[in-house]
Order: structure tokens, then C-alpha cells, then sequence
């Protein structure tokens, strides 16, 4: 390779370094949107009378954000989740570190667990906990899991979690 | 504003004094340590602003005298100084360096005496053991007492006696902070997982405004706290109304406000003493009404600026973990009476 070339190579290198990588912007004030308590929840099933139809998916508006994610981690300590699940591993509440799912894995399903509430012991937040940090705590739960994008995961937990073999 | 810095430290003064208030200032001491550091502080700009200026003297000087051998060509001719004025030289620059080994060593040992006489322990019995808690960005205190009944928890605003020796036991939640009330004490980290302690004794009444003074994270500049010195007959009836539950609604209006505030998202982090609200996440609200300021000395507390807060934490303290909990127009002003009535 000719000096030229290298040389040509490394400052697009540098190019790219500088301006590529762009760092995830941190979102501080909410969109109205995501202020509002309560949503629509998700269908629960896909089967329905009259034969199935297309409904729109229902997806997390935080999904692969690390900084929602480590919010969502700040939010399950402090509105006591850990009080009955632990730190994931679970406690008087089913662990949340898992391969089955009592009431499902998708995001609308984690989402409607927690503003609904579930039969013996799991209290209904809906109304109490602003919509968007419900979805930081859908994002949090499922990066238990491996279910978000590695990079948005943090690397080493000071809790628990999945381990490779254990991830789906 | 003091003799002893004497005319040539004028410009300094202005400087430093000039634009300094006197809530937040640590050359208006209200209290025995912060005395010292004082004396400390004018003593160290008193002599190191005499030597800057004999140097600068020193400097100038030559520029308007004329040296013998200042008619030589510099690169073509060699002047070699005598025998005798290399002798004078040397002892010139090894007196200069051997005051200079003094002066700093002599400012070491100052400054250790200084230290030690105001962080050294100081327990006199009848003490007084406040918590400070640093966290991302607000101070939550606490009123130790043998008593745990008489044990007060507040934020962001400390009272304290006059003439009584404070201890302050720092702790923090997240990540380092300092505290620093520059009227009263110098600073002291708060390191998570660790206790530091700092004693202060406020000699006059007043307020005096603190900084957080290790940067904390985003709001790092939004995090001040008020120490209220007060006679020992008027912090009693402080702490004495502050141990009491919050007042009852008296009005519907209020009742109804108190009803907006248990069925929001307020309840899950903030605590009002008399109520089920006994959240820990964020600071106590029993005597809110009570206190200078809302959101760590961000903002006067009024019912205006309380309003803004609670309706968009994020724009004016961007970053803070208050939620942006939506509050329906027509409840907003009950929970404001209700919060109001918190005296």
C-alpha cells in the first residue's frame, strides 16, 4: 500500500471516528404522549372471533435505550419492586429472570402485567406510575433477559442475571 | 474592609469581596470555624500579594536602568561577569531560594494548624447530630436524637442554634458530593458507602446559603441548601412544630388536594408524615410550606413556581428524577392548596 493511500486511509478513519459514532441522546423531558397514564393496553391473544386480523404491534418506545434501561433499573429499586421479585431473582413474587413466562415476554404483555396488576399479589400501578417510566421498567425487565440489544445492556450488573446458557 | 490589606491589595480586594454576597461568602464568617479559615485566607493573600508584588518590582525595574553592559553587541562581544559579582549572584539566588523553602513550609504548617483546630473532633456533650444524605440533586437531613421518636426528617434546609456545636455525619445515595456552607465551615466530601463528619458552630443569626461543591452530575449547579442559624428558644419551637404530623385538610378544597396527591405517582416517593404517603425516594414533605425554597434552593417557595415544578420538573431542573406526573388541570389547584397548608 502506498503512503498516499494509508495516509488517505487513516484520515478517514479518523473521519469516521469523529463523526460515526454518534452518542444515544438522552430524551429528559418526556413527549406528551408518553406523560399520559394508562395507555391502550395490548390485546392479550391474537385469536378473536371472526377469524384473525392484523393488529398493529404493539412496541416499547424505549427499546435498545441504554439510558431508559438503567432508568428502569433506578425505578424497580425504588418503587419497591424488589420488595417481592429481588433483584430479578425473585422472592414472594416469581423471578423475572427466567425461559417461561407466566403472562408472556413481549413488551405489551410486561407493560400490561404491571398497569393491570395479576392474581395473587401483583399490584395494579396503572394510574399511579406515568406511562413512560412503565416503559422503562418493560425495557429494564427485558434486558434481564438478553431480550434487549446487547449494546444497550450493560456489560457487568452489580445484580444478577441471565447467564448465556439460561437466555433464550 | 480590613487595614492590614493595606492599600496595594485594593484591586484584589475589589475582586474578591467586591462582588461576594455576604449568605454565600466565605470572607463574612458567621461562626468559628469559618473564622479561621478567614484569618488563614487574608494572611496567605496578605504575604503572597506582598511577594508578587516585590517580584514584579523586581522585574520592572532593570526594564529603566541601564546596565553597564547593555552597550555590548548581545551575539558578538562575551561579557563574563567577575569573579566577585558571580560570588554576589550565587548568594543572592541561594537566599532567594532558601526564603522561598520557608515561606512555603511556614504556609504548610498554617494550614495544618488551620485544618486540625477546625476539623478536629470537638465534642462537647451537648451537641447537636444532623445527617446529611447527598443525592442526585437535593440534601435529605436528618435530626439524630436518643429519642427515635423526636428523630426529624426533612430536606434541604437545616436549622440550627446558635452557639452550639453542629455535627454533621455526610452520607450519599449515588455519587460524591461536597458539602459546603462557606459562611460557616469548609467542605466536606459526602462518599457513598462512607461517613464523614465536619463540625460547625454559627455565632450570629442568619441565613446562609450552601453549594453543592463537588460536581455531582446535571444539576450539580442546582444544588443548594439554606442553614438557618436562630436563637436556641426559636430552633426548639422549629423542631418542635417540625416533629409534628402535617395538619389535617381543613377545607374541602384541601381534602380534595390531599386526595390528588395520594392517587398520583406522588405517594410512591415523597413522604407526608400524618398521611399514607411514606415514599423515600424523594425529600419529605411534612412542612414543605415551611421552607425557603423548593427543588435544592432552585426556585423561592411559591405557589407559582410550585405549580411549574410539579407540572414540568424537566425544564426547569433538566435531568432531575422527578417524574413528569400528569395532574389534571381542575386538581392542579387543590393539590397546591393542599401542599400550601403543609406549614
Amino acid at each position: 500500500m502506498s503512503s498516499r493511500s494509508l495516509s488517505s486511509a487513516t484520515a478517514a478513519m479518523c473521519a469516521l471516528a469523529l463523526f460515526a459514532c454518534q452518542p444515544e441522546k438522552q430524551q429528559l423531558r418526556p413527549a406528551p404522549a408518553q406523560v399520559a397514564v394508562f395507555g391502550d393496553a395490548a390485546r392479550e391473544s391474537d385469536i378473536q372471533p371472526g377469524g384473525r386480523e392484523s393488529q398493529p404491534q404493539v412496541t416499547n418506545p424505549f427499546h435498545g435505550e441504554a439510558d431508559a434501561i438503567s432508568q428502569g433499573q433506578r425505578l424497580f429499586s425504588w418503587y419497591n419492586c424488589t420488595g417481592c421479585h429481588a433483584n430479578g431473582g425473585g422472592a414472594i413474587g416469581p423471578p423475572l429472570i427466567k425461559m417461561e413466562w407466566i403472562y408472556g415476554e413481549e413488551p405489551s404483555n410486561l407493560f400490561d402485567t404491571i398497569v393491570k396488576g395479576r392474581p395473587n399479589g401483583m399490584p395494579a400501578w396503572g394510574g399511579r406510575i406515568p406511562e413512560y417510566q412503565i416503559w422503562q421498567l418493560v425495557a429494564y425487565i427485558r434486558s434481564l433477559n438478553g431480550l434487549e440489544p446487547q449494546s444497550a445492556t450493560p456489560k457487568r450488573q452489580d445484580h444478577i442475571e441471565a447467564t448465556t446458557e439460561t437466555r433464550p | 474592609m480590613k487595614a492590614r490589606a493595606g492599600a496595594p491589595l485594593l484591586v484584589s480586594l475589589l475582586l474578591t469581596s467586591g462582588c461576594a454576597v455576604s449568605y454565600q461568602s466565605g470572607l463574612d464568617p458567621a461562626g468559628t470555624q469559618a473564622a479561621r479559615i478567614t484569618e488563614l485566607w487574608w494572611f496567605f493573600i496578605a504575604l503572597l500579594g506582598s511577594i508578587f508584588i516585590i517580584v514584579m518590582a523586581m522585574t520592572v525595574w532593570p526594564l529603566f536602568h541601564r546596565h553597564r553592559g547593555i552597550n555590548q553587541e548581545p551575539l558578538e562581544q562575551r561579557h563574563s561577569p567577575s569573579a566577585a559579582t558571580e560570588r554576589k549572584l550565587t548568594r543572592v539566588v541561594a537566599a532567594a531560594t532558601g526564603a522561598t523553602i520557608l515561606i512555603l513550609l511556614a504556609l504548610i504548617v498554617l494550614s495544618v494548624i488551620t485544618g486540625r483546630a477546625t476539623a478536629g473532633n470537638q465534642v462537647t456533650g451537648n451537641h447537636l447530630v444532623v445527617e446529611v444524605t447527598g443525592n442526585q440533586w437535593w440534601w435529605a437531613v436528618r435530626y439524630m436524637n436518643d429519642d427515635p421518636t423526636r428523630i426529624l426528617v426533612t430536606a434541604n434546609e437545616i436549622h440550627v442554634p446558635v452557639g452550639r456545636r453542629i455535627l454533621i455525619r455526610g452520607m450519599s445515595q449515588d455519587v460524591i458530593h461536597s458539602f459546603w456552607i462557606p459562611n460557616l465551615q469548609g467542605k466536606r466530601d459526602l462518599i457513598p458507602s462512607r461517613i464523614t463528619t465536619e463540625w460547625f458552630e454559627a455565632d450570629k443569626p442568619g441565613r446562609y446559603r450552601g453549594q453543592c461543591a463537588e460536581f455531582c452530575g446535571l444539576q450539580h449547579a442546582h444544588m443548594a441548601m439554606w442553614v438557618v442559624a436562630e436563637p436556641p428558644a426559636e430552633f426548639e419551637a422549629w423542631m418542635a412544630h417540625q416533629l409534628d404530623r402535617a395538619p389535617a385538610p381543613s377545607d374541602p378544597v384541601t381534602q380534595r388536594g390531599q386526595e390528588v396527591f395520594l392517587g398520583h405517582a406522588c405517594v410512591l416517593c415523597h413522604a407526608i408524615r400524618g398521611t399514607p404517603a411514606a415514599g423515600q425516594v424523594g425529600p419529605d414533605l411534612t412542612h414543605l410550606a415551611s421552607r425557603i425554597s423548593i427543588a435544592a434552593g432552585t426556585l423561592p417557595n411559591t405557589k407559582g413556581n410550585l405549580a411549574g415544578w410539579i407540572a414540568d420538573p424537566q425544564t426547569i431542573k433538566p435531568g432531575n428524577h422527578m417524574a413528569t406526573v400528569p395532574v389534571d388541570s381542575e386538581d392542579m389547584q387543590p393539590l397546591l392548596n393542599y401542599l400550601e397548608s403543609l406549614k
